[in-house]
């Protein structure tokens, strides 16, 4: 094994790892401030899984009808089943439409109306008036927002001379003795070689997991490599239990078909051509919450009235929008749906099923973008130059369930304000911490193993049975006997994660190393989801446990007496402490539990 | 399901040598990428970039029985065996289908391609009429995936000098936008024997353009607002 030595030190003011909309935002804020940063991404900023959203952006910039922050909140907290915390919605909330016209002056090519403001849809969950009737708010480039994002943010980033490191993967996080953190070793995938990159702040900007199951809608890059890291250096993963299924991917291929289908006024039927969402959600009906619908989707194939020979899927129905709509609006769907789905939408309904899309959880955070951790009796004491943002935080301000439309919202709004709380902490420590001695030690041994493993465990093979022990014990509906069986079960899985092996040993982009290490952070997240799911004993938003409906006191299986708190995993003893809900936002009223009904 | 796959390892190849695969496809594999993962879990030293597995991201471009395209959006139903695979042609191969993409985006950065606007922004967002909006359609949905740039003869030949389809295209996408205040600097940018009068309309960018896009058309705009500039 190499010598620690050996490996190469950058030194940066700031890195950011991952290049996706958060990743960029924070990027953006650090470069404008004239800091010295440098992002990392392991593939090219435009080719990073934001790209793929569709809908749109909420922010209540009141463009349609009457519309505020205030709402937004509202919706947000009870999209989340309160397990949100309310300061860090209000903080979203409030700062929103400032953050989506911030990205029309950057350039963002937005829809427009008869007046020129930025033209929104409606959107599930998102209302009027606290939950009285659909409100407009999703702010959208046809049904390619987040193409239209990212690619504004990285044309922005290249005004701002912003420093990117393309192809380069993060190994593994630097903390020091205090448990500071110091940055990240990294390998640059075109050439093998390591690196450590030093810096005063450290914002992880890694995205999703989604890959863990089976059936997804999110791109092959979504391996949760923050979560992974952040898990292995000791910090805790947060509410891995809450993953949200997204009610329309195509069936049988998993691309997502947007929400903004339903928003435009598309309809779901089950195999006897009802329009069952009115019986689930009499006033928001196929705009009720992601995770009502999924439910009503999962429960009307499960009773026998799903459609097609095999009475598996749901149907999409939008035809009556008129083609007119449909290629104005939604003309990436068109594109997917006669791809993947070989149906025209003009003429013929999609096929679709609830398909694993986002994690709520995550790496810990405050609402200022610094992951928090317990310690010393505060369960939120703050991790010195450790940040993180978008999918891969958890402020908490998705819980229990996201809204549609909020991820972008967060991914712009959290980006930017982990951007400023970098700045700030730079200010006030500006010098550089000493690396451990042992800095990238893990990292090589990690490596090491991978290329020196012998009669192993094939990647693809230990993949498959991580990807369909999730499907299978963790999914939209889970029961008790399946989640201690897939505690076991995954645990199995894991134990052969330990023993991957690799035929390919070229140092040149070596893509079968890469999916390797990408399987190590995986598993973690998969560890993380299923023993937090089997603990939590309660039905919340995306986490509908059997055993756990309706009963009287409990509305829809919630139990607030017991579980209004967040979970928070520890790798390797896979102990689980609490922390609890923040319901005092920073200036308005709390917002008490009730019962959540669309 | 037969393929043919140029490979090329610098590590241990003189030089690129195409490797055949037959390959036994599930009922589940529609599309390209998805034959080309089922060949990767047999043989893991397959080097290929992918990402979206929907023709968003831009990752998987590649010459497909002779035409650039997106592995991901490729039915395999519509493919001749065997299906000859390459790297995109013109840029540098990294390994087999792996190209070395920094000339493409050092063009793209050369345009500038951001919205230049030295007003003072506003409190709320910039009006835009709807008409002024729809001249961005067919422009800003470009992914980046170099399909059309590797399928050009003037790009082949002046990757260096020429800014290619891509690039072009988004030249076009700023200048046409109304909130840009920088249309003459753009064609100043522009205005060189190379850069843009390269390209002599043969038109393959439009045809390998997985998202429909015509560079071809919006080139053609830049050299008209060239010619009514210097009138």
């Amino acid at each position: 094994m190499a010598n620690p030595a050996s490996i190469p030190v950058r030194k940066y003011d700031a890195i950011v790892v991952g290049a996706g909309g958060s990743g960029l935002r924070a990027a953006l804020q650090l470069s404008t401030a004239g800091l010295k940063v440098a992002v990392l991404s392991k593939v090219f900023p435009t080719r990073s899984h934001t790209v793929a959203a569709q809908g749109g952006v909420g922010a209540s910039l009141g463009n349609m009808g009457e519309d505020n922050w205030h709402w937004h909140m509202y919706d947000t907290i009870k999209g989340s089943d309160w397990l949100g915390d309310q300061d860090a919605i209000e903080f979203m909330c409030k700062k929103a439409p400032e953050a989506v016209r911030e990205l029309e002056h950057f350039g963002m090519p937005f829809d427009r109306n008869e007046n020129g403001t930025i033209y929104q849809r409606p959107f599930g969950g998102h209302s009027q008036n606290f939950g009285e009737k659909p409100v407009q708010r999703s702010c959208c480039a046809a049904d390619r927002t987040g193409h239209a994002m990212l690619h504004t943010l990285y044309q922005r980033n290249v005004f701002a001379n912003t420093q990117f490191f393309v192809e380069w993967m993060a190994l593994d996080l630097i903390r020091d003795a205090h448990g500071d953190v110091l940055g990240v070793t990294a390998m640059e995938m075109e050439t093998g070689e390591t690196m450590i990159f030093q810096a005063k702040a450290t914002v992880f900007a890694t995205g999703g997991a989604g890959r863990i199951y089976a059936s997804s809608t999110n791109a092959f890059i979504n391996t949760g490599d923050g979560l992974g890291m952040a898990a292995r250096a000791g910090i805790p993963l947060e509410d891995m239990e809450f993953w949200q299924f997204h009610p329309t991917g195509v069936a049988g291929a998993g691309v997502l078909i947007t929400e903004g289908v339903r928003g435009e006024g598309g309809i779901l039927l089950n195999g006897n051509g009802e329009r069952f969402m009115e019986r689930y959600a009499p006033t928001m009906k196929d705009l009720a919450s992601r995770d009502v619908v999924s439910r009503a989707m999962a429960t009307e194939i499960k009773e026998g009235r799903g459609a097609g020979p095999n009475k598996d899927y749901i149907l999409l129905k939008l035809d009556h929008l008129g083609p007119e709509v449909i290629n104005k609006r939604l003309p990436g769907i068109r594109e997917i749906a006669m791809k993947f789905a070989n149906v025209d939408p003009i003429k013929e309904p999609i096929p679709v099923v609830p398909t694993c899309h986002y994690q709520m959880g995550g790496i810990p955070t405050n609402y200022r973008g610094e992951v928090v951790i317990p310690k010393d009796g505060n369960p939120n004491s703050v991790v010195p130059g450790f940040y993180a943002a978008g999918e891969v935080g958890c402020a908490s301000i998705h819980g229990a369930n996201r809204l549609g439309t909020n991820s972008l919202t967060d991914l712009l709004v959290m980006g930017k304000s982990a951007g400023d709380s970098v700045i700030e902490f730079i200010k006030q420590n500006p010098e550089y911490k000493d690396l451990p001695a042992d800095a990238g030690q893990a990292s090589l041994a990690r490596l090491a193993k991978l290329e020196n493993q012998q009669n192993g465990e094939n990647v693809h093979a230990v993949g498959d049975a991580m990807r369909q022990t999730m499907q299978a014990h963790c999914g939209v509906f889970r029961f008790p006997d399946m989640l201690t069986e897939g505690v076991t079960k995954i645990k199995e899985v894991a134990a052969r994660a330990e023993r991957l092996e690799i035929k390919d040993k070229s140092k040149v982009f070596n893509t079968a190393r890469i999916e390797a290490l990408e399987l190590q952070n995986l598993i973690e997240v998969a560890v993380s989801t299923m023993v937090s799911a089997e603990n939590r004993k309660e039905t919340r938003g995306a986490h509908d446990r059997a055993d756990f409906h309706d009963r009287p006191g409990f509305v829809n299986g919630r139990d607030d007496e017991n579980w209004l708190k967040h979970s928070l995993w520890y790798k390797g003893t896979d102990k689980i402490e609490y922390k609890p809900v923040n319901l005092n936002p920073l200036t308005v009223e709390s917002f008490a539990p009730k019962a959540r009904t669309y | 399901m037969k393929f043919n796959i140029l490979r090329y390892d610098p590590d241990q190849d003189q030089k690129p040598y195409f490797k055949e695969y037959d390959i036994a496809l599930e009922p589940s594999d529609r599309m390209l990428l998805d034959a080309l993962i089922r060949i990767k879990s047999v043989d893991d030293t397959l080097a290929l970039r992918r990402s979206c597995r929907e023709g968003v991201c831009g990752s998987d471009a590649m010459n497909i029985n002779g035409k650039n395209g997106l592995a991901c959006v490729t039915k395999i139903s519509d493919l001749k065996e065997p299906v000859v695979l390459k790297p995109l042609p013109g840029l540098p191969i990294i390994r087999d289908l792996i190209v070395d993409m920094t000339q493409f985006f050092k063009q793209y950065h050369s345009i500038k391609p951001f919205v230049i606007n030295h007003d003072t922004p506003p409190e709320t967002e910039r009006l835009q009429s709807p008409t002024d909006r729809l001249e961005l359609d067919g422009l800003y949905e470009c992914i980046l995936c170099a399909c059309c740039s590797t399928a050009c003869p003037s790009f082949w030949w002046n990757p260096d000098k020429f800014v290619g389809p891509a690039g072009l295209l988004a030249a076009y996408r700023f200048i046409a936008d109304t909130r840009d205040q920088a249309t003459n600097e753009r064609l100043d940018n522009l205005e060189d024997p190379y850069r843009l009068f390269r390209c002599h309309t043969i038109m393959n960018c439009v045809d390998v353009c997985p998202k429909g896009l015509n560079p071809s058309l919006a080139i053609g705009k830049i050299k008209e607002m060239m010619v009514k500039r210097g009138v």
